[in-house]
Order: structure tokens, then C-alpha cells, then sequence
């Protein structure tokens, strides 16, 4: 049993016309083992990954399973190879319920029967310490219940060789060390796990073995015992990196934006916002932790004037003159003829922040066509911003004309930060910069906000990722429901106070409802 | 009186119940078929062209044959031009909204000319009619006429009207109680879930949109055959085709409230022979309502925002598997 591997991949290759995206990818995973797959963005890790759960087709190679060599061609072919798939953009259907999404597809022979499928899946959770209720609506269910259902739908098909493509990108660092312990529970079971990611303290503290891709191309396993976090960087990016943030002192620090006593409403009429109160100082990086969903998009977006603001004040005082603007209920446009240089790097890259099927130019242009002067276009400037981007943030694409939705995730932030860079803003507002993005991308972006803060620009950092707020950032607000939970020194708070403050609204709430 | 109205405003809403159904099922699987008038033309004109054929082969027609080849040539014409619109969009992903507007341009004409010259292709002349065929379609249950308004408004329908309600409730039945019906539905508000669970993402779609397409048909069939008893009149089915498709939205996508939602389109239909002394404008005002009452039921469901209320969440979008 511990001889033949539980699934062997050989030589894969697979190109997307003239991109190659795996070039002779090997790779060998026993049963009762974890692979992690390491790899920059656009390293093919997903592209490999889809290969083995039937979504594309390999152009050539050969995977075997068990020891026998199979042809997998459809996700149904997957499922019947035992192969289950966890996408990192869940694949549930949000109107129907969690037992319904887990049936989906399968072609059993009994009656079709959601009642006795809903006790199977109570019966699945209880045995690896799933939390879920079968029959609540996926749309209704917050992140970490959707990679529940997820992953419960996998095993309910019986896989035993499962993979997970960035399953903690979303999770709380609570919901991540559950899903870890749930995900040893099935290793010890003996399922064979393979996780895609590129958060290097994942896979030392979680994985048996570890297979880095760089650019399509296969660098090589390592067991994870025997390296450490700067020999698997070096594996992934081809040469030595920094893992260290550099964090400047603020100088000359001085008020910049005041918000006082932000009340909020979202167009369900649920308060998003409560008595959000702060300031941001120039010089400086301001963090703002939180679960998803606890205000930070739309505090950000009351700001930038996308959102209506109920009750408070929105100041912003001016760096030469000292006036005092105020900003509630202005829109985009007005801020910007108030002479306020306020630059907003969205949550939703390509949904807010740019056009996808526009080429570089003409995003950048979405920030400047108000410039010209005549009816016609100056693409002139925008042309050589948008080279001078590619120059320096080394954004990879084929040409400064290439649609934004073909670059990859990484390339795609680095195109939004560079544009909103180029501006020379007096307030930077970024939101998860670096969501889905590998280190070198990510460090390449703390580097331009701490660029940006020692230009004495105020910075607002929204995160995720709570070691990268506490490094990077001088100030963190935790938001917890929409209230301000504290404002703290980033220097001195640690990760497990975060992670209190994050949930402190909702404890508060607790003994409320055992009254009720 | 009471019962004459429930009656004529069943009579006017059995089009329409084909057709909303058949483009319920459609829109299930993610195709948008605007189609579906052009459909029910064509379904109406195919099951015309059956029965003029075998009523001028024999000499005395069988009911059996009378009912069963005009039924099976609108159901074959209907899919066929269903057929139509499912291989452009899903396996050419031509635009949806398109393809369908072109079909309905296309099965507007198909029906008007074999509709208005297929007596002319055959050298009789005159205008084309299937009297004996529609007498057929039209016999009501037995005992109809001799218990008051209860044969009326319940038993004095042709064998279709009742088809089209059982179909309705056999629709229902299958979205919400079946596996294939989950897998459906799963196919309209994500077709890559679906796929990545393994289901077949392209034959359900065809599926959906040739089965739902012929069911649309048999509403231009009742039509034809019960409604005008079996004379044909160039765009005489007027624009009942997008009454259908505004009752889908008027029933949220739910069959079994479609029934009830034909009826009622129906009574809006024909109000205004209701009201004496209008003019032909006031008449015009009249057959709005049914749009209206459409309106209305977005706007109500729009500001109440339920998931389950809105439409198929995919739908009007090719899918294609390897799109990146």
C-alpha cells in the first residue's frame, strides 16, 4: 500500500496557445499524506490542479492512480477515480441548500432523497469535526461554511485523494488552524492531500512534502523536515528574497483624514457601519483588521464617496494650507475638484478597480481622460505611464495593449496600484492588495505602500493577513460588526489580541441573546 | 356571466401556460430564448400543415389520426426550431438575446407563409382550414353542457387546455422533486458548479431548451386548432408569444404559479370586451395590462430582493469549460 502512490503524475505539459502553462510536471502523493504545491501566481499550480479534476485536459503526460494509469477527462472521471476537487473559487450554487449542493451530480441509484442526504452529511461532519447545518442556504452562509460544504461534498463522493486550491486565502487565523486540524483528521484517516498555496508558514506547519512550480515549470519535491521557509523561496522565485518588511519610524506625522462617528446603512437597512471614529496621519500606515464583512469596504468606499453616509463627519485637511474639507456625501468626481488626492485601490480588481477587457493605456486613462483638452483621446501619456508601470512594478504581459483580464492575478494589482500610485495621492486607501498574491508580487506591494508613507502620504491598509499587518502597518484599527473594536500601536500588540478584538462585538452580543 | 368570463379568460390563458412553461424549463437550464413566440408560431403552423396534409390524403379521417399527426408534427416543428437557437448559442456561443429575436423574425414568417399559401401550394385556393381536425381538438368532456357553471369554468375545454395544466404541474414537480431537476436548475445558476459536479452542462441545455421549446409550441397548436377552430390568419396569434415570456417573469420561474398567472393574463387580455363604449384606443390601454401587472411583480420582487425570487442566476450566458 505505502509502495504505489496514491496518485503520480508524469511529465504533464499543457499550453493555452502559445502560453505553456505545466512543463513536464511530475508529481507523487502517498495515502496518508499531505503535498504541499508552491508556486507563484501564474506558476500553473491551478492550471495542474484542474488537469486532475478533469476541468482541463492535459496535452500531454500520463497520471496514475494506484499504480494504474488513468485517463481523466470530465470531473465526472475524478469523482469515479475518487478525486475531489476544493476550488478556490467555491463552486457551490448560492440559492439552493448545503445538502442539495453536496448531492449535486451524483447519480445514485437509490430515490433522490435530500432528507436521508442531509443525515449522511451530519453524519460526515461529526466524524471529522465539521460544523454545518445541511440545510441552510449556501448565499445565507459566511466563507469558512462554504469551504465546509466544499470539502463535505468531496468526501461525501468518497474521494480519498483530495485537493485544495488556496483554501485559507479567506479564513480567519482561527478558521485556519480548525480546517489544519481537520485536514491531519483525514491524513491520519488515510486520504492523500494535496493544498495549493503560497503562504510559506502554511506549508512548513501543515504538510509532509513539498512541490514548488516556478513558471510552469517543475523545480522539484522536498520534504518539508528537511528545508525551511528561505531554501523554498529561493525554489519558487529563482533567487534569494527578503522575507523581512522594512517598517520606517513616522516623521513629521500630522493629521490627514478624521473620521468622526461613521454611521453607515447598506441597501439590505443593516447598520454596516456604527460610531466609526479614527484618523489617518500623513507619514504613516494605518492597518485595518477585521472578518470579512465587518465594514472595512464600506468604510473605505464612505470615504472615496461610494457609499452614503447616514450620520459623521469626513474631514480632510489639506497638506499645504491646513483647510478642512469635508468629504460625506461628496462624490468621486467632486473630491477630485476639491483638490483632494485621495486614491482608492479596490477589493474587486477587475469589478471597480479596472476594465478587464480594456488594454493597460486605456486603464489608465479611466483615471486621466478628464485632462484633455480637445474631444479626441491623448493616448500619448497614458502610453508611456503605462510603460513606465510595466518597467518598474515588472508587470508581466506581452505588451502594454494586452487586456487587462489576460494578466494574472499578481500583474493585474500591480497594474491598479501602479495607476493609483502614479496620481501622487495625499491618501492611499488599499483593500487586501495582496489577496491571491504570491511573495514576490505581495513584497513588491508593501514596498510601494511603505514608498508611498515615507512621501508622507496616509496610508489605509485594509488586510488579512494579521502577521503582515502587524509588520507593516504603525497603527491598527480592528473592526469587529462594523464598530471600531480598538485602535492599537502595532508595535506592541500581538496576533492573539487581534484575533480577540476581531470577534469582540459578537461575544458582547452572546449574554444578550441567552436573555432573549 | 361569471363563469363565461373565468372560461374565455382559460380559453385566452392555455397559450400562454405552453408557453411560459416551455421557456420556464428553458430558462432553468440558462438560455434566455426570446425565441419562444417564433417557436409557438411555428408549432402552430407545423400542426396546420399535418392536419392538411392527412385530411387531404384520406377521404374520412380517423379522430386518431386527426389528434396524433398534427400533435406529433408541432411537437417535431417546435423542437426543431429550438434545435435551432440551442446549437447556436451553446455550441457556436452565439449571442443568446440575438439568436432569439432572429428565430422569433424567422418563425413569424415560417408560419404566415405555409400559414397563408399552403392551399395556394396545392392548387386549391381559398383560405386554409382544418375544420375537421379542430373539431376534434375541440370536444369537450361529455358531461360539460348539463352541469352549469361548474361544466363551464372546470370541463368544457378541448383535451390540450387540460394537457397544458397537468404539464405545468408535472414541470413543477420535476424542477423541485427529481435529480434531474436539481441537476437542471444547477446548470442555470452555475453551470461551472454544475459541470465541476460532473453533470453534462451542454445536454442539459439542449435538452431543456428542445423539450421546453416543443411544449411552447403546443400553446400555437391550441391556438390554432381549439382557439380559431383550425382557420389560419396571418398574425393572428399576435403578440401572445411575448405575453408568454413576461409571465415567466410575472410567475418568478415557477410553473404551478404560471397556471394561475395564465388565467389571470388571460382575463387582462380580453378585459376590454368586457366594457362597453371604448374606443380603439381605450382598447389599446386594455391590453397593456397584462405588461403592466409584469412590471409590478419586478418591482415588488426586485425591492424585496429574495434569492430564491430572482431569475436563474447564469441566465443569457454561454458557458464554455476551459474560458479563462
Amino acid at each position: 500500500m505505502t509502495n504505489t502512490p496514491a496518485i503520480e503524475l508524469k511529465n504533464i505539459t499543457k499550453t493555452f496557445g502559445s502560453v505553456v502553462a505545466n512543463k513536464n510536471v511530475s508529481l507523487c502523493v502517498n495515502h496518508g499524506e499531505i503535498l504541499s504545491v508552491l508556486g507563484e501566481n501564474g506558476s500553473g499550480k491551478t492550471t495542474l490542479m484542474n488537469m486532475i479534476s478533469g476541468i482541463y485536459f492535459p496535452d500531454e503526460g500520463h497520471i496514475f492512480i494506484n499504480g494504474e494509469e488513468v485517463v481523466i477527462r470530465s470531473p465526472k472521471d475524478a469523482f469515479n477515480n475518487k478525486i475531489g476537487m476544493i476550488h478556490q473559487h467555491f463552486k457551490l450554487v448560492d440559492v439552493f441548500s448545503a445538502a442539495q449542493n453536496i448531492i449535486l451530480g451524483l447519480d445514485e441509484e437509490k430515490k433522490f432523497d435530500v432528507k436521508s442526504a442531509s443525515a449522511k452529511v451530519s453524519e460526515i461532519a461529526a466524524r471529522y469535526g465539521f460544523n454545518i447545518d445541511p440545510d441552510k442556504k449556501v448565499y445565507e452562509m459566511s466563507v469558512s461554511e462554504k469551504q465546509t460544504v466544499e470539502i463535505i461534498k468531496v468526501l461525501y463522493r468518497g474521494a480519498d485523494i483530495l485537493i485544495l486550491d488556496e483554501p485559507t486565502a479567506v479564513l480567519t487565523p482561527q478558521e485556519t488552524k480548525k480546517l489544519f486540524a481537520i485536514l491531519r483528521k483525514m491524513r491520519d484517516d488515510g486520504k492523500a492531500i494535496i493544498i495549493i498555496t503560497h503562504k510559506l508558514h502554511e506549508v512548513l506547519s501543515l504538510s509532509d512534502n513539498v512541490a514548488v512550480l516556478r513558471k510552469g515549470e517543475y523545480i522539484g519535491t522536498v520534504k518539508t523536515a528537511e528545508t525551511n521557509e528561505a531554501e523554498l523561496t529561493e525554489m519558487m522565485v529563482g533567487k534569494k528574497v527578503s522575507l523581512n518588511i522594512e517598517r520606517t519610524e513616522v516623521e513629521n506625522t500630522c493629521d490627514r483624514l478624521v473620521v468622526k462617528d461613521l454611521h453607515c446603512i447598506n441597501r439590505e437597512g443593516v447598520n454596516v457601519l456604527s460610531n466609526v471614529s479614527f484618523t489617518a496621519r500623513s507619514g504613516e500606515i494605518l492597518g485595518i483588521a477585521g472578518i470579512a464583512g465587518s465594514g472595512q469596504r464600506e468604510l473605505l468606499e464612505a470615504i472615496a464617496g461610494l457609499q452614503h453616509v447616514e450620520n459623521g463627519n469626513i474631514t480632510y485637511i489639506d497638506p499645504k494650507t491646513g483647510e478642512e474639507e469635508n468629504l460625506k456625501d461628496k462624490t468621486p468626481l467632486q473630491i477630485r475638484d476639491m483638490g483632494v488626492r485621495l486614491s482608492f485601490v479596490p477589493e474587486d480588481r477587475l469589478g471597480m478597480g479596472l476594465v478587464g477587457n480594456m488594454d493597460i493605456v486605456d486603464n489608465m486613462m479611466l483615471r486621466s481622460y478628464r485632462k484633455g483638452k480637445t474631444a479626441f483621446l491623448q493616448r500619448k501619456e497614458p502610453k508611456s505611464l503605462a510603460d513606465e508601470i510595466i518597467e518598474r512594478l515588472e508587470v508581466v504581459t506581452p505588451s502594454a495593449n494586452t487586456p487587462v483580464r489576460r494578466l494574472s492575478g499578481g500583474n493585474v494589482q500591480k497594474v491598479l496600484v501602479g495607476r493609483e500610485i502614479a496620481s501622487s495621492p495625499t491618501v492611499l486607501m488599499a483593500a487586501y492588495p495582496v489577496r491571491g498574491l504570491d511573495i514576490n508580487s505581495s513584497y513588491t506591494i508593501y514596498n510601494l505602500l511603505n514608498e508611498q508613507k515615507k512621501k508622507g502620504v496616509a496610508v489605509i491598509f485594509v488586510g488579512e493577513d494579521l502577521d503582515v499587518l502587524l509588520e507593516l502597518c504603525d497603527r491598527i484599527m480592528v473592526l469587529s460588526g462594523g464598530k471600531v473594536s480598538d485602535i492599537a500601536d502595532a508595535r506592541t500588540i500581538t496576533k492573539e489580541e487581534i484575533g480577540l478584538l476581531m470577534t469582540k462585538s459578537q461575544q458582547e452580543e452572546v449574554p444578550e441573546n441567552e436573555e432573549n | 356571466m361569471f363563469a363565461t368570463i373565468i372560461n374565455k379568460a382559460i380559453i385566452q390563458g392555455i397559450p400562454l401556460l405552453f408557453g411560459s412553461t416551455g421557456e420556464i424549463i428553458t430558462e432553468k437550464s440558462g438560455n434566455l430564448n426570446l425565441g419562444i413566440p417564433g417557436i409557438m408560431y411555428v408549432g402552430g403552423s407545423a400542426g396546420v400543415i399535418g392536419a392538411y396534409l392527412y385530411e387531404r390524403a384520406v377521404d374520412t379521417p380517423h379522430p386518431f389520426w386527426c389528434i396524433l399527426i398534427p400533435l406529433l408534427a408541432s411537437l417535431l416543428g417546435s423542437a426543431l426550431a429550438a434545435l435551432i437557437y440551442s446549437f447556436l448559442t451553446i455550441t457556436l456561443r452565439a449571442n443568446q438575446n440575438v439568436t432569439g429575436l432572429a428565430l422569433t423574425t424567422f418563425g413569424v414568417g415560417f408560419g404566415d407563409f405555409f400559414g397563408g399559401s399552403l392551399t395556394k401550394i396545392f392548387g386549391n385556393g381559398g383560405s386554409l382550414s382544418v375544420k375537421t381536425t379542430a373539431d376534434y381538438f375541440k370536444t369537450a368532456l361529455p358531461f360539460a353542457d348539463n352541469l352549469g357553471w361548474f361544466g363551464e369554468i372546470f370541463l368544457s375545454y378541448g383535451f390540450l387546455a387540460y394537457l397544458a395544466v397537468i404539464i405545468a404541474i408535472a414541470a413543477s414537480w420535476f424542477l423541485n422533486r427529481t435529480r434531474a431537476g436539481l441537476h437542471l436548475r444547477a446548470v442555470g445558476e452555475n453551470p461551472a458548479t454544475a459541470d465541476a459536479s460532473g453533470i453534462n452542462v451542454t445536454k442539459y441545455k439542449y435538452l431543456a431548451t428542445c423539450i421546453g421549446g416543443a411544449i411552447a409550441g403546443l400553446g400555437g397548436l391550441y391556438f390554432i386548432m381549439d382557439y380559431t377552430g383550425g382557420s389560419w390568419t396571418n398574425g393572428g396569434f399576435g403578440d401572445r408569444g411575448w405575453l408568454a415570456i413576461a409571465l415567466v417573469i410575472f410567475a418568478l420561474w415557477k410553473p404551478n404559479m404560471s397556471i394561475l398567472g395564465s388565467f389571470l393574463f388571460g382575463g387582462l387580455y380580453i378585459a376590454y370586451t368586457y366594457i362597453s363604449g371604448l374606443s380603439r384606443s381605450s382598447i389599446a390601454i386594455f391590453n397593456m395590462l397584462p405588461y403592466v401587472v409584469t412590471i409590478a411583480v419586478l418591482i415588488i420582487t426586485s425591492i424585496r430582493d429574495k434569492k430564491e425570487n430572482q431569475p436563474p442566476a447564469a441566465l443569457g450566458l454561454p458557458y464554455f469549460r476551459e474560458e479563462r
